[in-house]
């Protein structure tokens, strides 16, 4: 168990700069807030890629992120109200956001098919990252029933994105 | 009120053809799981596809002969109007998998 948390923690670190390498445990209004954070990056990412992307599955692939992350996103905005919890910002988050605005702008450098390469392989990255949190950190720390089967939603729908982002991966190449 | 009272007729007088064995079938999807993954029905039959995610999905024919749209949390009807055993997916969530075998 403590094998598998540092390697996971290790591998985020190298691949979103140490954004969830909080060791703290972290509280269910900070969860809310990175999981909401991490919802708004993708969204941010996918909003570039339709109008960057020029292959036709890249497109449709961002469109897919833009419309279930808006979705969990609004689940997770619907169930804070009504537990009436107000998301906390924390390192995690904000480390995940500078890591994020970097990226964004690394990638708006770029155009035509190496830019659909960048975008779908930093796509698969960053579920990956995000769905190893979700495994070994967020959901065991979420105390609330709700938030934590809205966790293990958000993980299951990402880990199909992170499938769909390696097979589309696999094409472009 | 008459075009109701016109059905009402028209169905007692059999002037409305209504497949003898007409079924309707209830496909749920739920947590990104297609229930039940295999199924059989016939030509003519309904299906009653439910959308209980909040995730939009569709059903669609990996031989092309339907292309569902399911908007979050709708039920959409649909009949079977080719036979075949047809292997179908969700385009947004391509491990939504199931099989629907449509007899003749």
């Amino acid at each position: 168990m403590f094998l598998r948390l540092s390697t996971a923690v290790a591998a985020l670190s190298l691949l979103s700069g140490a954004a969830f390498a909080q060791a703290a445990k972290p509280t269910d209004p900070q969860i809310a807030h990175i999981a909401y954070t991490a919802g708004v990056i993708d969204i941010n990412a996918a909003k570039q890629a339709m109008t960057k992307a020029s292959n036709k599955e890249v497109k449709a692939f961002a469109q897919d992120m833009v419309r279930d992350h808006e979705a969990v996103n609004k689940q997770a905005l619907d169930l804070v109200k009504k537990l009436n919890v107000t998301p906390e910002d924390n390192d995690t988050s904000k480390a995940l956001s500078k890591h994020a605005t970097d990226k964004l702008a690394e990638l708006n450098k770029l155009s035509g098919a190496a830019y659909d390469k960048a975008y779908v392989a930093n796509e698969v990255a960053y579920h990956k990252a995000v769905n190893s949190a979700l495994e070994t950190q967020l959901i065991p720390s979420a105390n609330n029933a709700e938030l934590k089967s809205l966790l293990q939603t958000g993980l299951k729908i990402f880990q199909g994105h992170q499938q769909h982002a390696e097979m589309v991966a696999a094409k472009l190449k | 009120m008459w075009p109701g009272r016109h059905l009402v007729l028209a169905l007692a007088l059999g002037l409305i053809a209504v497949p003898a064995h007409a079924a309707t079938i209830q496909i749920v999807m739920e947590n990104l799981v297609v229930a039940p993954a295999e199924i059989s029905a016939r030509v003519g039959d309904t299906i009653e596809w439910v959308n209980k995610d909040v995730f939009a999905h569709t059903a669609t024919a990996r031989n092309g002969d339907f292309d569902v749209n399911l908007p979050p949390k709708k039920t959409v009807t649909s009949v079977l109007n080719k036979a075949g055993t047809v292997e179908y997916y969700c385009r947004f969530h391509p491990n939504m998998k199931a099989v629907l075998k449509i007899e003749p």
